[in-house]
Parts: structure tokens; sequence; C-alpha cells
């Protein structure tokens, strides 16, 4: 047993601390959320720079080889500072293109996302789909020497920011069946792709995309594989791994922002954090923070060690519960605790607040998770 | 004992649903359904149908406009109100700054403030918190000093409901710095937000709304005549006053229309190809919600009940904003739940013209009611009222 973080991984801890903390203030982000693009490439550009982009991508393809351990401590620096550049979805597509990728597209593909030059997005949510994730009605047929396809992806989380798009289609079946589900790779440039775009409460970027006629090669096809809902089930559960972090980072930042108003609000001629009141409800959110934590690291372990599909999933979904309910109470209880002050959009708290909620919610709320974990 | 409204009681709720089916504009009730914002003309056009049929202000003396109801009759009238979806009426005049009149104000104030304050002519603002008195509200600092017949108000008040459209503030202020217990040498304030001196600056919350301002006194002069009871003895007046606050902060009717509503909305939403409302685990939660609410609309009416013979109300108030709140909170939270993940987006970039502006409300409002545990007297400040005075801690 060792919960130590490897030399490497203090090396990606540091780099990142240090950015966050020279150029990735809240100020920062403010003018970032509020730019046309909604991301910054000078920002894309120094993670790139710090070789943090190339953690999560094999060696083979100019990457360094790393898992969610290696970006553990990367992705509570993204929670704490509420970076909203498209990390988690480029991350999430190149694991799509490392997992069931032909050499081709590898090649084409991974080299430019280690290096900065390649952004990439999940387009899979659909209408009516909630979070099952073998709800696909965007449908692929066969023309030609290529596909077309047709259908409609909801809420594309940094859909806007990418080039390139993994797009789930259904090429047999009906709209619901585990078969039948495929994955293409479809620039957004492409005729009949349009973007309705979004920013979403926690300021990120997301589009509904409209795949309308579109005409796409045979060899966008990833992994000419028809049967991909488990690879999907497997880049789900890494990305929920990692937003668990995300998560774990955020409500740092929450706990500690609530800590120091405890301790310098002063009420009744007296810090407020005196209120005993007030000091158990302080030392439960951390209790939050730490079982979190824990279940976190649990999940990036799973998932960068564990080869039996159950055993991993429920350990994601056992994770995902406990941070979803340590989102929900801390986020709370922090607006709670800061009295009025929590509620003004000028505070990076009430933001943080925004993000704890939508990361409560993303890949799966508690219920849906829940129901996965008994099930199995 | 009998738990159900009398014939009488029944006749008059059914007399006021039937005028409200007839005298609620669509578009405002629209409005108030799709939780979009309401502004100062909205406001306005509701509490005057109100004031001409003579029932925007039942708890007034009836020589002022009241109706004469009963506390029952008055929650009878207000609950169907929010149940039908009628638009809030601002409470700072009409249900605020009048009782302190007709308790505390001249012949001469009541005849100059109250009749604006029913037409509607005039709305109101409360100037109590500021950055420094939140929940310790005696510790404010705002100053007065007194110049002949003048003061001259230095000071700024914070987190202030309205301010941007008021006509009318209502102020605490300390009027004599040197008293020894900082609830001494407090005085209550009428000033017209016009008058030069008086800085507005929005605060925006959250959800990207501009409910509450900060308010700003840089040497504003107010004549003696606007200060309601006696000098420096005016923290009974602010107590008196947050009493009247807290009446109304339990929202049963709205949150039964919300409860249907959050109904409704899970119904159409699906989850494993069934309807949500089928879903055992969400059904769970609303089911609790629900059962949460019937609770309180019947502790509601026990404590009602016992108001009937004219006691001032006392901490059982602080019990019906605490958990009245909690449930519309709880609402707001399942309201999202229930969208999932389409209740992400938040606003739309240039050029998307298919943005579900409903959809798009529901994780803003959450956000938003964030504040009714914290506004009119945080639930901890509830709570310990209820701790000192219920019960003698």
């Amino acid at each position: 047993m060792n919960f130590d973080p490897s030399e490497e991984q203090r090396l990606f801890a540091a780099s990142i601390e240090r950015f966050v903390a020279r150029d990735y203030t809240f100020e920062t982000r403010r003018h970032v959320v509020a730019s046309h693009d909604g991301y910054s490439r000078d920002v894309w550009a120094a993670l790139a720079d710090l070789g943090l982009l190339a953690v999560a991508i094999p060696t083979e393809y100019g990457g360094l080889g790393g898992g969610a351990g290696d970006l553990t401590s990367v992705m509570e620096a993204i929670g704490e500072a509420l970076i909203v550049e498209p990390f988690l979805a480029t991350v999430m597509g190149s694991r799509f293109v490392a997992r069931t990728g032909t050499l081709e597209q590898k090649n084409s593909l991974l080299p430019a996302v280690a290096s900065g030059k390649l952004t990439l997005a999940f387009a899979h949510s659909e209408q009516g789909a909630r979070y099952d994730l073998a709800h696909v009605t965007t449908r692929a047929r066969k023309t030609g020497a290529g596909f077309t396809i047709d259908g409609d992806k909801r809420v594309v989380l940094h859909g806007p920011c990418a080039r390139t798009l993994v797009v789930s289609v259904r090429l047999a079946g009906d709209d619901t069946d585990q078969e039948g589900i495929g994955l293409f790779l479809v620039s957004t440039d492409v005729p009949g792709v349009s973007l309705a775009a979004s920013r979403t409460l926690d300021e990120l970027r997301a589009a509904d995309i409209f795949f309308a006629d579109v005409h796409v090669p045979a060899n966008a096809l990833l992994g000419e594989t028809t049967c991909a809902l488990s690879t999907i089930e497997d880049v789900v559960d890494y990305a929920t791994a990692l937003v668990c972090s995300e998560a774990v980072g955020a409500i740092r930042f929450a706990n500690s922002a609530t800590l120091d108003y405890l301790k310098t609000r002063k009420q009744f001629g007296v810090p407020i954090g005196s209120f005993q009141a007030l000091q158990h409800r302080m030392v439960d959110m951390v209790i939050e923070y730490e079982q979190a934590k824990s279940m976190a690291s649990l999940a990036c372990a799973t998932v960068d060690a564990e080869t039996d599909p159950v055993r991993r999933k429920r350990i994601v979904s056992a994770a995902k519960i406990r941070v979803a309910d340590a989102c929900r109470r801390v986020s709370q209880e922090s607006i709670q605790l800061h009295g009025g002050m929590g509620m003004s959009d000028e505070l990076k708290i009430s933001h943080t607040f925004r993000r704890l909620t939508m990361i409560a919610q993303q890949f799966g709320d508690a219920d849906h998770h829940l129901e996965r974990f008994a099930s199995l | 004992m009998d738990l159900n409204y009398s014939v009488e009681e029944r006749a008059f709720r059914d007399e006021v649903s039937e005028w409200l089916r007839d005298h609620l504009p669509a578009d405002l009730r629209q409005k108030v359904l799709e939780y979009r914002h309401l502004t100062r003309d909205d406001l306005q056009r509701w509490h005057s149908i109100l004031a001409q049929k003579g029932w925007v202000a039942p708890s007034w003396p009836q020589q002022w406009g009241g109706t004469d109801w009963n506390v029952v009759q008055r929650y009878i009238f207000d609950e169907a109100c929010g149940y039908a979806g009628a638009p809030p009426l601002v409470p700072f005049g009409l249900l605020m700054c009048a009782p302190v009149l007709f308790k505390f104000g001249t012949q001469a104030q009541k005849e100059r403030f109250l009749r604006p304050i029913y037409c509607g002519d005039a709305f109101w603002c409360q100037g109590y918190s500021e950055p420094g008195a939140g929940s310790d509200l005696a510790s404010l600092r705002t100053t007065a000093v007194r110049h002949g017949d003048r003061y001259v108000v230095n000071g700024q008040k914070i987190w202030t409901t309205a301010a941007h459209f008021a006509d009318w503030i209502f102020c605490l202020v300390r009027t004599s710095p040197a008293a020894e217990r900082k609830q001494d040498g407090i005085s209550f304030l009428l000033i017209d937000m016009r008058t030069p001196g008086i800085t507005v600056r929005p605060l925006i919350l959250m959800d990207g709304e501009h409910e509450v301002n900060e308010v700003f006194f840089d040497d504003v002069e107010v004549p003696v005549e606007n200060r309601v009871h006696d000098e420096g003895k005016s923290w009974t007046v602010a107590k008196y006053l947050l009493g009247h606050e807290r009446m109304n902060t339990a929202r049963i009717g709205t949150s039964q229309r919300e409860l249907e509503h959050l109904k409704e909305f899970a119904s159409m939403q699906r989850k494993n190809a069934k309807p949500l409302i089928d879903d055992p685990r969400f059904r769970d939660k609303l089911s609790h919600v629900e059962i949460e609410l019937m609770a309180l609309s019947i502790t509601n009416l026990r404590f009602l009940d016992q108001l009937r013979g004219g006691r001032a109300p006392g901490a059982e108030v602080s019990m019906l904003k605490i958990k009245g709140t909690e449930i519309q909170q709880a609402l707001t939270e399942l309201m999202m739940e229930a969208a999932g993940p389409a209740a992400q987006p938040f606003a739309p970039v240039a050029g998307n013209d298919r943005f579900d502006r409903f959809m798009a409300s529901l994780a803003p409002r959450y956000c938003n009611y964030r504040k009714t545990t914290i506004y009119a007297g945080s639930n901890e400040i509830q709570r310990n009222i209820i701790a000192k005075h219920a019960l003698g801690l």
C-alpha cells in the first residue's frame, strides 16, 4: 500500500499548480468564459507546453503513457481553479481512439492531441436518453464507399471547441439495443453538420449537434467495430473517475473558502466560526471531502488496473454516488455558510457551487449510479 | 376537532379562486409558470388589479383599505394567489413599511405614505442589512446626524431587493453612535430614492439575475419629519417589522402549485423507457417532499387557528420559515434533477435559435433558491429564535 504520488505525478501536480497560480486566476477565467470561443487557445497551448495534454496518450504516439492515476492531480487542479478548457472532452476522445482506433487513425490523431493541435469531443447524449449509454438513435447507413449519418446529439460538452467529434451512431437494431452501436470520427466542418451552441450552468461550452445527410468515408468508422457499447462504457467510466477527481479539487476550494470565511467574518463581535452550530457543519464538509477523495482515488486506480468490466462498473458507480453526495452537500453548505456573499456572482464560491452542481449529474446522477451499483 | 375548512371558509376560497380565474392576466400567469423575469411593470400591473378590487392589503385596518378578513381568510387568499400563479406582491411597502406606520407612524405620515403604497404608485425597498450587519443587524453603522430639521445620512446598505426600481427606502440608521448598547441609538427613516447622494449599484446573483443591490448614502439629506417613532428607539420597530417579514415566507400555495408542476414535468421526462415519475427512486424523493408540504400546511393551519384569537405571532413563524424554504429548495432541486442532462445549458451563444429557455431556467432557479434559507433572517437565526424564545435555551 502506498498512497503517495509517484515522482512523475508530483511533477504534473506541481506544474499545473504553478500554472494556475500564475496564469489562471478567477479573473482570467471570467474573461475566458466571456470570450467568443469560451476557452483560451493560449491556455490550451500552455497546457500542451507543460506536457499535460500528452499524459494520457500512449508513448508510441507522442504521449507519456499515463493513466487516470497520473491525471488525478491535474483534474483536482482543474476543479480547484474551475478551468473551462476542453481537457476532459479531449482526453475522452483520445481514449476512444487509443482503445479502438486503427493504426492509421491513431497516427493521424493522437500525436496532434498530445501536442495541443487537436481538440476532441464525444457526441453521444440524445434527447430522452437521460443517462442510458445504450440509447443511440442517430443512424448511420452504408452508402457507396462510406456511410451517411442522420440524427441529433444534445448538450455535447465542449462540442463547439472541438475540431473532431467522436460520434456514436446506430448501425443496427432498435434505439436502445446494446448491440449495433458504432463510433465515427467526424470533423465539425463536414457538410451537413450544424451546431447550436450554449454556455452551461458551469460556464463550459456545449452544443446540440445536428447531422443531416452527413457523408463520411468508410475509414471514419472508429476501429471498424459495430459493437462499441463496451468501449463507450469503458471510456465513460474512465471519464467519470476523472470527473470525481475534478470534484475533489472543487470541494477542496469550497471548503477552504468557507473555512476562511468562518474565521474572518465577524457577527455579534466574534468570528462566526466560533458558533458550534456552524463548526459542526464545517466538520461534516471536511469529512465529505475525505470520503470523496478516497473514492475518487479508488475509481482512478480501478479504471487503470481493473480488467473485469463488472467490477470496474461497481467501483466507478460507487465513487460517483459518494462524490455526487459530497458535491451536493458541500456546495449547498458552502453557500449557506457564506450567507448573502455566497449568492453573489462576483465570488468564486458561487461558480464552484455551479460546477459542483453539474458534476453531481455529469455521466449520471447519484440515482442512476445507485441503480447500476445495486444491479451488479 | 375538524381539520377541514368551514362552509364559510370554503365559500370564501371558491370566491377568491373564481375571481383569480377571471382577473389574473394570462400573460402574467404564464411568465410566473415559466419562471421568467418579472419587470416592475408586471409587478405594478398585478398590484393595481388587486388594488382596484380592494384586495391588495387585506391585513391593513379597514379605514385604510384593509378587508377585515381574519387570519385564516388572509391565509386562504395568499395561498390561492400563489396556487393560481399570480405574481408576488412587492412586500416592502404593503407588508413591512405600512404595518410600521400603523403602529408607530404619525397621522401625517400615514396620510402621506399609505395611499401611494396601496395604489402601487410608490414601490418601497428595505434598508436593513449592511456589509458588517447581516444576522447581527444591530451592529449597523449607517449614520444619520441631525442638522436642524434634517438628518444627513452616510453609509451603505447591501442585499437591497428592488432598490433599482423602488421609489422609497425605509432605513435603519444610527443616530447616537455613543449609545452603550448597540440596540440603542437606532432610528427609522423614510428616504426618497431620488434624493441626491444615493447611489444604487447592482449585485448580480449567481443565476445572473439582478434582484438585489448595494445602496450608498453620501451626505443624503432627509427631513426630520421622515423619521418614524422616537429618535434612537427604533430597535423595537426593527424587531416588530422582522416578525411581519417572516409571516409570509412559508409560501405553501406556491409550493403546492410547484409540486403539481413537478409531477406533470416528471411524467413527461423518460427514464429507462418509462415516465420518470414511475421511477421508484425519483418517486420516493418526490413523495417525501409532498409529505413535508402536507404536514407544513396543517401545521400552518394549526398555528393560524391559535392566532385567530388575536395573539401576536411568536416563534412559530420561524418554524414556518424554516420548513417552507426547505420545501421550496427541494422542489427546485427535483425539477433540475428531473430534467437530467437537459438542465445543463444556461444561456445560448450567438446564432443559437433552438435554445430551450424553460429547460435552461431550471438549474439557475435551483441556484437562485439557495437564497431562501439565507434571506429574511437566515434559517440559523430562525433556529436561534426558537431556541431562545420558545424553548428558553
